[in-house]
């Protein structure tokens, strides 16, 4: 067996608990959530808190709000996420990220919260304590070298969560709660492209919720790349979401990009080149290529990288395709098995 | 800060002491003791002797470890024990009545479903769960439920069918199949 390593285990029941917790506890204490990224990173040694605050008591993480927008607990299962009717029929991208994260199982334990803030992923990283000690550890974990860019001085591993490049095509809000109070951020603010140091939450806040704005006329959609139709982490992320006028105009859009750099990030051009335009063949494929000009994938995830490369403007294509309406339940079920028609 | 949050309320667990919590364990009341940092896979394994439960990667990746956990299907290896206080375990151990098999164990026998049986406590407990929730599931359905079970030895097509066969069995009323 995979052991764990001892810690000690706190349970609070409320957010200011949890914060007040994190707050007396120091850098040692990590926050848990449904565990299902950070158990298997303890037993490799990745991470060994001295302390884990578990969030699955705290009921207030669990609510579901709707006013102006939509407002999403930080502790609510993917699975609860994917069954929120108003995800499904209005954060249509979010809907189609959430459910394609890992497998059925997985989304029954893991939280919205732990999938925004999942730890990067590199090939060197994701491997027993053995495995890693064996390449004398990399930059991100216990040793010197980044063995991905061996000049690099900034560790280069993968964002791999599903749910954040939707969350910023739909320019939701990350609220982050500390004994200090709470704030509200961009959600695309909250992420920095650093494999180490990944995220602009400070060590003594935790995510308590995700506000999502009104959907008001947005249309949006999420396109991954993995090998599997199932269990994979994704090696591209495109979200899309587009306002479209009565006659197709588009009126906005934003596009954000996943897994092709250490943080999940919008690409702003896509989106204002869109603008005043139809989403016609011409306009997608000039779209397109300037998403895939952005990606920049390293050698360190799944499948072949420069393959990977060319597969962006391909899955940009088949976003603004959908967000056209054209019946794309073919081309999903050829490229990730699940038809994912909302 | 905040004055109305009661002081100590957060339950803290004494480092390298055992901690003792009550469940169900297949619909019996149980009380265990073990250490704090085990999973509910290690505490079923090894303080609770039921090693019906199989451990594959220990890392989320195979299904081997599903149990069900307040009737859903989760994976044990990545599930604290200590957060299993007060809750439901149901095991492959639980399914057969005596020497009756469950109509799903009796399906996947007939069927070809298990071969190695390495997978089948895991996929017995995810089909438990879907037929539960869903008595007659489409075969695209079966997929997805079992998405996150791996068979390294049948291909699935057996398993998809005895769940199939089990579903039709127990919708005519049938426990079991034999
Ligand atoms: C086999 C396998 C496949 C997977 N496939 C995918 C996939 O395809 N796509 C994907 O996106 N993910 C995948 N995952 C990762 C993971 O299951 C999900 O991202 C899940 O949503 C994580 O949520 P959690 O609640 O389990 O997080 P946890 O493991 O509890 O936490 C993850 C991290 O977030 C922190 N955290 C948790 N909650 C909060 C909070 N409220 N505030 C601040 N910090 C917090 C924790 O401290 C920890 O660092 C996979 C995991 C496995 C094991
Ligand atoms: S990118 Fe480099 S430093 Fe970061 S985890 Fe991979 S090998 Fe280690
Ligand atoms: S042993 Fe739990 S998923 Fe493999
Ligand atoms: S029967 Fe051998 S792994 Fe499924």
């Amino acid at each position: 067996m995979m052991r764990l390593p001892w810690f000690e285990y706190r349970a609070p029941r409320s957010v200011a608990e949890a914060a007040r917790i994190l707050a007396g506890e120091g850098p040692g204490a990590m926050l848990v959530a449904g565990g299902t990224d950070l158990l298997p990173n303890m037993k490799r040694r990745h991470q060994s808190p001295s302390t884990l605050v578990a969030l699955r008591g705290v009921d207030e993480l669990k609510a579901v709000a709707n006013g102006a927008g939509l407002q999403l607990g930080a502790g609510l299962t993917l699975t609860e996420v994917v069954d929120t009717p108003a995800v499904r029929e209005r954060y249509t991208g979010l809907w189609q990220a959430a459910a394609q994260v890992a497998t059925p199982h997985l989304r029954n334990m893991g939280t919205l919260g732990g999938n925004v803030c999942l730890d990067t992923r590199c090939t060197y990283y994701n491997q027993s304590y053995e495995w890693r000690k064996a390449i004398d550890f990399c930059l991100k974990k216990d040793g010197e070298t980044c063995w991905v860019a061996t000049a690099s001085k900034r560790c280069v591993a993968v964002s791999s969560t599903d749910t954040a490049p939707a969350l910023i095509a739909l320019d939701a809000k990350a609220r982050l709660a500390s004994v200090g109070g709470t704030r509200e951020i961009a959600i695309a603010d909250l992420y920095r492209n650093d494999g180490i140091d990944f995220l602009a939450r400070k060590p003594e806040e935790l995510l308590s919720a995700i506000l999502l704005p009104e959907a008001n006329g947005w249309r949006s959609c999420y396109w991954k790349l993995r090998r599997r139709g199932s269990f994979d982490f994704p090696v591209l992320g495109v979200a899309a979401a587009a306002k479209l006028a009565a006659d197709g105009t588009v009126e906005a859009a934003r596009i954000a990009l996943g897994a092709v750099a250490s943080r999940p990030f919008l690409v702003p051009k896509a989106g204002e080149a869109l603008v005043g335009r139809k989403l016609d063949d011409a306009a997608i494929g000039e779209v397109a290529g300037a998403v895939a000009s952005r990606a920049k994938p390293m050698d360190n995830a799944d499948m072949n990288l420069y393959w990977r490369k060319e597969v962006v403007s391909a899955f940009t294509t088949y976003a603004l395709r959908e967000l056209r309406g054209d019946d794309m339940r073919a081309e999903r079920l050829r490229t990730a098995r699940q038809a994912l028609a909302a | 800060m905040n004055a109305g949050v009661e002081k100590g309320v957060a339950k803290a667990v004494t480092l390298r002491r055992n901690v003792q919590i009550e469940l169900q364990v297949n619909g019996e009341p149980t009380e265990v003791s073990f250490a704090p940092y085990k999973t509910l896979l290690e505490l079923l394994r090894e303080d609770l002797d039921l090693p019906g439960t199989k451990h594959g990667c220990e890392l989320g990746e195979c299904g081997a470890c599903t149990v069900l956990l307040d009737g859903e299907p989760v994976l044990s290896c990545l599930v604290l024990a200590v957060e299993c206080a007060g809750r439901s375990v149901e095991t492959v151990e639980g399914l057969a009545q005596g020497t009756r098999l469950h109509a799903l164990q009796a399906a996947l026998t007939d069927l070809g479903g298990s071969q190695c049986g390495y997978c089948t406590p895991g996929m017995l407990m995810t089909a438990k769960a879907l037929l539960e929730r869903e008595p007659s599931p489409s075969r695209e359905r079966i997929r997805e439920a079992i998405a996150g079970n791996i068979c390294r030895c049948t291909g699935y097509q057996q398993i998809v069918d005895a769940i199939e066969s089990a579903a039709r069995e127990l919708r005519a009323g049938g426990e079991t199949a034999r």
